[in-house]
């Protein structure tokens, strides 16, 4: 059955040519660092968790060492040949294939469709890029090591924040900061509850940059001891639109690596905390919404 | 109490600037230490959830086709097309990505579009072109926006959809206090929010159009 690990191969080929490419052209510190995450797509479930957690000291290592090079300046040309029915073919195969591939459990894995269609979409679009562009043979992976190097050590920002969230787990952080909300609250007021509620859906999000990790502690510490039982509300807008507090947090937190740090990399702004800025003025009224309509439906 | 040391040195961390990658490392490593745990025990947990997360870093994959795209001159084709829709603003632009991204998500569709997909190649240097036609000369702030609106059409599509990781979720932890909901019921719920965040949105979109002069020069 095709599944993640056929993703995981795509994507472990792109980075182990782009180390080898990093070895021709004499950038050691990037090579290092593709050659690891290659090592980790590649034989990442056979190493042992602890040869991972080596695998990811090593990452930091060669990320703050401060010897990893950016991407070389690329030259613009005259566009050519058919590029935007090109560039949908990408976000097109992975539209048909999430659709198709549901209804082929036996061969693809439902859970990971959307992944094995967009890697698919991947390879077609490099195959009809090299039809109809002509480039040279390591072009693409030039190309894209390029603007993996603009990224540079905030592609593995995502995945070090997942981890942390996993520590924060098993030290039992969530627990604390339930107890520390949940004493905060004054008595019997249903207004001071959903405002601790979602105010603290989006604050532990911030912290986290996850609003699945705030979600299991503030329910239990607010939305379902009062909100629920002491003031009877519904617990499916209890559950819904507190979570939805949660996620106007990740706008405003760069601990939401991948939506709000790796963006500003991606497109070379200057300030690292640039889209966050241009989401504040929306992720706050709206935050404000969510506390008020949740007050309505309860009280 | 002391577990929320890594709380702290995570926010100190970030303030102070220090590369957020040693950061989130300590921040493990006090974490753990204050929770009582031995070193080795948290970098194994570390280790293995970074090895079942990898699917966040996968995406990069689809890095060598835009690429090559751009050099072939994608951005610059995708800024002559705004040229050819004369009455299309950046807040319209932005606006019509807003909804398109907030029902296919909606749809379940959440990887048919995003950052390294379709707002760098494609979305980013279309509105940077309309905000030139309408005199704004700050493509730094444009770009930050286009990568803003698509976290706020994806976050608030995405839990319309009943089979969306956030809402299985609190399916799931509504299950363990014996409360039963239907996904359906959760992601109801999720419609007035995604409303009120089409109308702020928007509704900033059209102030800059405003501020820009509606009137492409």
């Amino acid at each position: 059955m095709i599944g993640i690990g056929f993703v995981y191969l795509v994507a472990g080929s792109f980075f182990a040519t782009c180390a080898l490419l990093g070895l021709v052209d004499r950038r050691w510190a990037n090579a290092l660092f593709h050659a690891l995450l290659a090592t980790s797509f590649f034989a990442g479930d056979r190493i042992g968790d602890l040869g991972n957690g080596v695998l990811v000291l090593a990452l930091v290592a060669t990320a703050t060492s401060g010897r990893m090079r950016r991407g070389e300046p690329a030259d613009q040309v005259a566009p050519r040949g058919p590029l935007l029915m090109l560039a949908l073919v990408i976000p097109a195969t992975a539209l048909g294939g999430t659709l198709l591939f549901k209804q082929m459990p036996a061969l693809i894995d439902p859970a990971q469709a959307t992944l094995v269609a967009l890697a698919i979409g991947v390879l077609l679009a490099l195959i009809l890029c090299h039809l109809f562009l002509r480039p040279a043979p390591l072009d693409g992976i030039r190309a894209g090591r390029r603007l993996l190097d603009e990224i540079g050590w905030a592609a593995v920002m995502p995945q070090l924040l997942a981890s942390l969230g996993a520590v924060f787990a098993l030290a039992g952080v969530g627990d604390v900061v339930g107890r520390l909300v949940g004493g905060a609250i004054p008595a019997g007021s249903v207004f001071g509850a959903v405002v601790a509620y979602g105010l603290g859906m989006a604050l532990f999000t911030i912290v986290m940059g996850n609003a699945f990790a705030a979600f299991p502690v503030m329910a239990a510490a607010v939305g379902i001891p009062l909100l629920v039982h002491q003031f009877g509300g519904d617990p499916a807008p209890v559950a819904a639109i507190g979570m939805l507090a949660g996620f106007c947090g990740t706008l405003l937190t760069p601990m939401a690596a991948n939506f709000n740090i790796v963006p500003a990399a991606l497109l070379e702004l200057k300030d690292r905390y640039g889209v966050i800025r241009a989401q504040a003025a929306t992720a706050l009224p709206l935050l404000l919404f969510n506390i008020l309509l949740l007050w309505w439906v309860i009280r | 109490m002391l577990v929320l040391s890594g709380v702290a040195v995570i926010a100190l961390g970030f303030l102070l600037r220090f590369n957020p990658l040693l950061v989130i490392v300590v921040a493990a490593l006090v974490t753990g230490l204050a929770a009582g745990l031995d070193p080795l025990t948290v970098l194994a947990r570390f280790g293995h959830a970074f090895n079942e997360t990898r699917y966040v870093t996968a995406i990069y994959m689809v890095l060598p086709a835009i690429g090559l795209l751009e050099r072939a001159g994608l951005q610059a084709r995708a800024r002559s097309l705004v040229a050819g829709l004369r009455g299309l603003t950046v807040g319209r632009l932005l606006a019509g990505y807003l909804l398109f991204r907030q029902i296919s998500a909606a749809l379940g569709l959440t990887a048919v579009a995003g950052h390294p997909q379709t707002v760098r190649p494609l979305v980013a240097p279309m509105a940077e072109a309309a905000a030139e036609r309408q005199g704004d000369a700050d493509p730094e702030r444009v770009r930050a926006l286009a990568a803003a609106t698509d976290n706020i059409g994806l976050f608030f599509g995405e839990d319309i959809f009943i089979a969306i990781g956030s809402i299985l979720l609190m399916k799931g932890v509504l299950d363990g206090y014996g409360i039963h909901i239907e996904p359906f019921h959760l992601s109801v719920w999720a419609i007035p929010t995604a409303m009120a965040a089409f109308l702020i949105h928007g509704f900033r979109l059209w102030l800059l159009d405003r501020r820009l002069g509606r009137r492409p020069a």
